[in-house]
C-alpha cells in the first residue's frame, strides 16, 4: 500500500471549518507569487476560473486546452442552471439547506465538509458572475430570477435561458482572456495532455502533443492543476462532447493518484433516443420538461399503434403509478431505472423499442399550446430538428443516457490528489456529489473549486513545500517524453484491420450492457473479461491511419480509446466490489422492490483505487465517511 | 429515428488541403446508404470510416459538442455557412434536408483572418485576440458586491442575453463578402454596453476591440447583412449599429 488517504478535514463545527481553515492556511507574499509557475489543464468552468483567479493573484499561469479556443470546453453545453443559497425568493433556503439537499441527493456517499463549503461559496459565484456581465434571467423589477429543479423544495436555481453553462463559461473565459491579454496567462490551445511528470514524487510538469504540428512538448511548473472533466465517453454514446476524454485523469492514476468511486455515473432519464449505428452522440432534453410532460408506455407488449390511437385505459403512466407523491418529477436515477424496467418488459416504443413517451397532450389541453410553447419552445424545436417529429402533436420519445460522472480523482479538502502538487478541480475530481448529482450543481461545483477554493489552498502548498528549481531537461521529462513517443509509434505501427471507432463502439456496448443502469455480479465479471479481451485485440488489430506529424484526428482518438479500455475495467471492478445500491449505482441483488438498498454498515465509504499495473489487480482503499450533520435516511419518493 | 427514415446516395465534393501551405483541391467521393436521420457530421463520420477502410487519410474537421452550442463546427455547404437550414449549426443539420443523388460541395470557412490548417479546419484564434483586447469587465475574483445590488431592466438584460448567445463559430465572417468580423465583435460590445456593470469601461473597450479587429485582417461592414442571415444563433444586425454608436462616442471623447 503506497498511499495513505488523509482527507485533511479541518476540526470544529461544520459551519466554521472553512473559515478557520482559511485562516490557518499559509500565505505566499504578493511579491513572491510571481516566482511560482502553475499549469492548469482544461478551460471549462473549473479550469478557466482557476487560471484567471490565480493569475489575478500574481502567479504565472500556463493554461492548456485541446480546442481551438478555451471558450469551447464542454461546460458550454450545460442547459438548466446553477444553484446558490441566496434565498432571494424568501422561500426558506439557506446554506444549511443547500448542504443538506446535496448530501441527501448524493445518497450519503459524499464528504460532508466539502459539501458544506460548496454551499457556503455558492452565493459568491452568483455575485462574481453578475459582476462579469453574465446576463442571468431577471424579473421586471430588474432583480435576478430563480426557478426550481429536482431534489429541492425551494427555488434556488439561477439561469440564463437554457444556456446557463454557456454564459457562465463565457464569463470565466472573459476573465481568462483578460489575463492572457495582460500577459499573466500563457495560453496553449490545441494541446493534448499525454503525461504528467513527477520529480521527487511531486507533480512538476506535463507532456503535451501540439495537435497542429504533432510536436511533443515539455512544460514544467511548481504545481499542476487538472480540470479536465468527466469520463462519460467510456460508454461511446453519451451527452458528453466528442473530444471529452479521461486521458489526463488516467495518466494521473497511473502515476499514483487515487481514483475514487469510478462506478458512480449519472444516467439522465430524458435524452433523445438512439436512432441507429451511425449515431455519434446523444442530446439531452432538459429535466424541466417533466414539470408538464407525462411519461408513459403502452400496457400491451409490442403495441405498434400510433401513440395518439392508444386509448387512455391502455396506457401505463408508470411514474405516476409507482411514485404517487413525486410522479413524473421523480429524481434522475429513479426515473431512468423505471424506463429501463418498461423496455425490458417489451413495452418500449418507436422503431428500436428503446424509448418511452413523454406526452404533453394533457398540458396543452389544460394550459393551451401557447403556454407550453413559451415554456419549452426552444427544446421542442431542437427535438423536432433531430427527430423530424412534432412534439406538439405526438408525444416525444425519450430514453436515459450517460450524462455525468460523479467519480473521479480522489482529492483532500485542499483539492489535492494523492500526488503532492497535483490538484484536481470540477467534474474531474470525485468530491461533492456522492453517488448522484442533483440538477444545477455541476456548474456550482466547477466554479466554486476554481474561483474560491484553489486560490486559497494552492498558496498553502507552496508555502509548506520546498520546490527545487528544475527545468525540462530533467531526466524525468526525458523519460516521460520517450514513453509518450513510444506509445504513439506503437499505435501507428499496429496497422490492423479495425478502426478506432469500431473499438470504441464495442467498448461502449459492453459498458452500457453490464455497467449501465442496472448491474449484477455475473454481468460485471463478464464485463471485466470482455474488456480485457477487447483491449488485447485493440493493441493487436487497431488501424490508425496517418502519421505522428501534423494534424491527426485518428491518432488523437486512438490515444483516448486506449485509456477508456483500461478505465472501463476499473469502473466494472468498482461496481463489482460495491455490494450495495446507492444513487446512480444500482446492483440488482441489493434492492427493495426496484428501489436502491444502501448498506451503510459496510459501504459508507469512498472506494479509492491504486494503480499497480495495466493487467494487474488494483488495490482498493477506503475513505470512511461520517454523517454527524445529515442523519442517514433512506430516500423515498413513493 | 423518425418514422420516415430513408437511405441516400450522395456525391460529395470535399475540400482537401494537407496543411496551411498546401494550395488544396476538391476531391470527389461517392457515399451510399446515408440515413436521413443522421446529422451532417455523422454523414462525414461515415465517409471517414469508409476512407479509413480504404487506408486513406480521413477528412479533418472541427467539431465537439454536436449540440449547436460550442461553435466548433464550421462548414460551408453548397456555398452556405452551416448549410441550407436557418439558425442551424452544421452539427444540428440533418440529412433529411438533402435528396437522393444530390451533389454536396463542402468547403472550409474562407477569410484572410481564418487560415485553413487542414481540409475543413481553420484557425479562428483571431477571435480570441479580439476578446483578449477588451471583451470583458475588469473585475477580479472576490471584488463583487451582492448580485441584486445592480438591478438591470428586464429589457436590457434580455437584449444583452440575445447578444451573448454568440457561439463564436465564424459563420458571419465566412459569409461576408468583406470577411468582416463586425457581427461577432459587436455582439460582445453590445452585451457589455447594455449592462451597468459594463458601462465603466465601455469607451476603452470598443476602441480597443475595433482596433484589434482591424489589425487581425478582418474587413469592414458594408451592410450586406449576410452575417445576420447565416448566424446560427440569430444575432441581430442592430448590434453593429450599437457598436458604431459606441465607437463614435469613444472617438469624440478621444479614446
Amino acid at each position: 500500500m503506497s498511499f495513505k488517504l488523509d482527507s485533511k478535514i479541518p476540526e470544529g463545527p461544520i459551519s466554521e471549518k472553512w473559515d478557520k481553515h482559511k485562516f490557518k492556511l499559509k500565505l505566499v507574499n504578493p511579491a513572491n507569487k510571481r516566482k511560482f509557475d502553475v499549469i492548469v489543464v482544461g478551460t471549462g468552468l473549473a479550469g478557466a476560473s482557476a487560471a484567471a483567479t490565480l493569475a489575478e493573484l500574481g502567479y504565472n499561469v500556463k493554461s492548456f486546452c485541446l480546442h481551438d479556443s478555451p471558450r469551447r470546453a464542454h461546460s458550454i453545453a450545460a442547459q438548466g442552471g446553477v444553484n446558490a443559497a441566496k434565498n432571494y425568493p424568501n422561500d426558506g433556503d439557506s446554506v444549511w439547506r443547500l448542504f443538506y439537499d446535496t448530501v441527501k441527493g448524493g445518497d450519503f456517499r459524499a464528504r460532508e465538509a466539502n459539501v458544506y463549503r460548496l454551499a457556503q461559496v455558492s452565493n459568491n459565484i452568483i455575485d462574481q458572475a453578475t459582476a462579469q456581465g453574465v446576463p442571468f434571467a431577471r424579473d421586471y423589477g430588474g432583480y435576478l430570477a430563480n426557478r426550481s429543479f429536482g431534489g429541492a423544495q425551494v427555488s434556488r436555481t439561477f439561469y440564463a435561458k437554457g444556456q446557463t453553462g454557456q454564459q457562465l463559461l463565457l464569463g470565466a473565459y472573459s476573465a481568462l482572456s483578460r489575463q492572457i491579454g495582460l500577459g499573466k496567462v500563457q495560453m496553449y490551445n490545441r494541446r493534448e495532455l499525454l503525461d504528467i511528470v513527477l520529480v521527487d514524487g511531486k507533480a512538476r510538469g506535463i507532456i503535451v502533443r501540439d495537435m497542429i504540428t504533432g510536436d511533443i512538448e515539455r512544460h514544467s511548473a511548481h504545481a499542476v492543476i487538472l480540470a479536465t472533466g468527466g469520463y462519460g465517453n467510456v460508454y461511446f454514446l453519451s451527452t458528453n462532447a466528442m473530444a471529452s476524454n479521461a486521458g489526463a485523469a488516467w495518466k494521473a492514476y497511473k502515476k499514483g493518484a487515487g481514483f475514487a468511486n469510478p462506478c458512480f455515473t449519472q444516467i439522465h432519464p430524458t435524452c433523445i433516443p438512439v436512432h441507429g449505428d451511425n449515431q455519434s452522440k446523444l442530446t439531452l432534453m432538459s429535466e424541466s420538461l417533466r414539470n408538464d410532460g407525462r411519461v408513459w408506455v403502452p400496457k400491451k407488449e409490442g403495441d405498434d399503434r400510433h401513440p395518439n390511437d392508444i386509448p387512455e385505459e391502455e396506457r401505463d403512466y408508470y411514474l405516476e403509478r409507482v411514485y404517487p407523491s413525486f410522479g413524473n418529477l421523480a429524481p434522475r436515477d429513479v426515473a431512468s431505472r423505471q424506463a429501463k424496467y418498461r423496455t425490458d418488459e417489451g413495452k418500449g416504443v418507436g422503431k428500436t423499442k428503446l424509448a418511452v413517451y413523454l406526452d404533453f397532450a394533457a398540458a396543452i389541453k389544460r394550459d393551451g399550446k401557447d403556454a407550453i410553447e413559451a415554456r419549452y419552445g426552444n427544446l421542442f424545436e431542437m427535438y423536432q430538428r433531430i427527430t423530424d417529429e412534432n412534439p406538439y402533436e405526438r408525444p416525444m420519445r425519450i430514453y436515459p443516457a450517460v450524462h455525468y460522472t460523479m467519480g473521479g480523482l480522489w482529492v483532500d479538502y485542499n483539492l489535492m490528489s494523492t500526488i503532492p502538487g497535483l490538484h484536481v478541480l470540477g467534474e474531474a475530481n470525485f468530491s461533492d456529489h456522492g453517488a448522484n448529482r442533483l440538477g444545477a450543481s455541476a456548474l456550482m461545483q466547477g466554479l466554486a473549486d476554481g474561483y474560491f477554493v484553489i486560490p486559497y489552498t494552492l498558496g498553502d502548498y507552496f508555502a509548506n513545500n520546498e520546490l527545487k528549481p528544475i527545468d525540462t531537461d530533467h531526466e524525468e521529462f526525458k523519460k516521460s517524453e520517450k514513453e509518450v513517443t513510444e506509445r504513439i509509434n506503437k499505435l501507428l505501427n499496429i496497422k490492423g484491420n479495425r478502426s478506432v471507432d469500431e473499438f470504441h463502439k464495442a467498448l461502449g456496448k459492453i459498458m452500457w450492457e453490464y455497467v449501465g443502469m442496472s448491474r449484477d455480479k455475473a454481468g460485471l465479471e463478464t464485463a471485466i473479461k470482455e474488456i480485457q479481451k477487447l483491449r488485447g485485440e485493440f493493441w493487436q488489430d487497431v488501424k490508425v491511419v496517418g502519421d505522428a506529424e501534423g494534424i491527426s484526428q485518428e491518432l488523437e482518438k486512438a490515444n483516448r480509446v486506449a485509456d477508456f479500455l483500461e478505465l472501463g475495467e476499473l469502473m466494472a471492478r468498482d461496481a463489482l466490489t460495491r455490494e450495495e445500491s446507492c444513487g446512480g449505482h444500482f446492483r440488482s441483488e441489493y434492492q427493495n422492490d426496484g428501489e436502491a438498498k444502501r448498506d451503510d454498515e459496510n459501504f459508507a465509504h469512498s472506494a479509492v483505487w491504486e494503480f499497480t499495473g495495466v493487467d494487474k489487480e488494483p488495490i482498493r482503499h477506503k475513505e470512511e465517511l461520517e454523517f454527524p450533520n445529515v442523519p442517514l435516511t433512506t430516500r423515498s419518493y413513493k | 429515428m423518425s418514422q420516415q427514415e430513408q437511405l441516400l446516395n450522395l456525391n460529395l465534393k470535399v475540400w482537401r488541403q494537407k496543411n496551411r501551405k498546401d494550395s488544396g483541391h476538391f476531391e470527389d467521393y461517392r457515399l451510399e446508404g446515408v440515413s436521413t436521420d443522421s446529422s451532417f457530421l455523422e454523414m462525414i463520420d461515415q465517409l471517414n470510416e469508409q476512407l479509413v477502410a480504404e487506408n486513406k487519410d480521413p477528412i479533418t474537421f472541427d467539431h465537439d459538442c454536436r449540440e449547436g452550442i460550442c461553435g466548433s463546427c464550421s462548414m460551408m455547404i453548397n456555398g452556405q455557412a452551416h448549410g441550407p437550414e436557418k439558425q442551424t449549426t452544421t452539427c444540428q443539420l440533418h440529412m433529411r434536408s438533402f435528396k437522393n443523388e444530390d451533389t454536396v460541395v463542402i468547403e472550409p470557412w474562407r477569410a484572410r483572418a481564418f487560415p485553413v490548417m487542414k481540409d475543413l479546419m481553420v484557425d479562428r484564434s483571431s477571435f480570441d485576440k479580439i476578446i483578449q483586447s477588451g471583451g470583458f469587465i475588469s473585475v477580479n475574483t472576490g471584488n463583487a458586491q451582492d448580485a441584486n445590488a445592480i438591478p438591470v431592466s428586464k429589457e436590457n438584460a434580455d437584449l444583452a442575453m440575445d447578444a451573448a448567445t454568440c457561439i463564436g463559430c465564424g459563420a458571419c465572417v465566412a459569409s461576408c463578402p468583406n470577411a468582416s468580423a463586425m457581427l461577432f465583435t459587436s455582439a460582445k460590445i453590445s452585451q457589455l454596453a447594455l449592462l451597468p456593470q459594463g458601462r465603466v469601461e465601455a469607451e476603452e473597450r470598443v476602441s480597443s476591440m475595433v482596433k484589434t479587429m482591424d489589425e487581425e485582417g478582418f474587413g469592414n461592414c458594408t451592410n450586406h447583412a449576410e452575417c445576420e442571415a447565416s448566424c446560427p444563433k440569430g444575432i441581430n444586425l442592430s448590434n453593429i449599429a450599437r457598436m458604431n454608436k459606441e465607437y463614435i462616442f469613444s472617438k469624440i471623447k478621444g479614446k
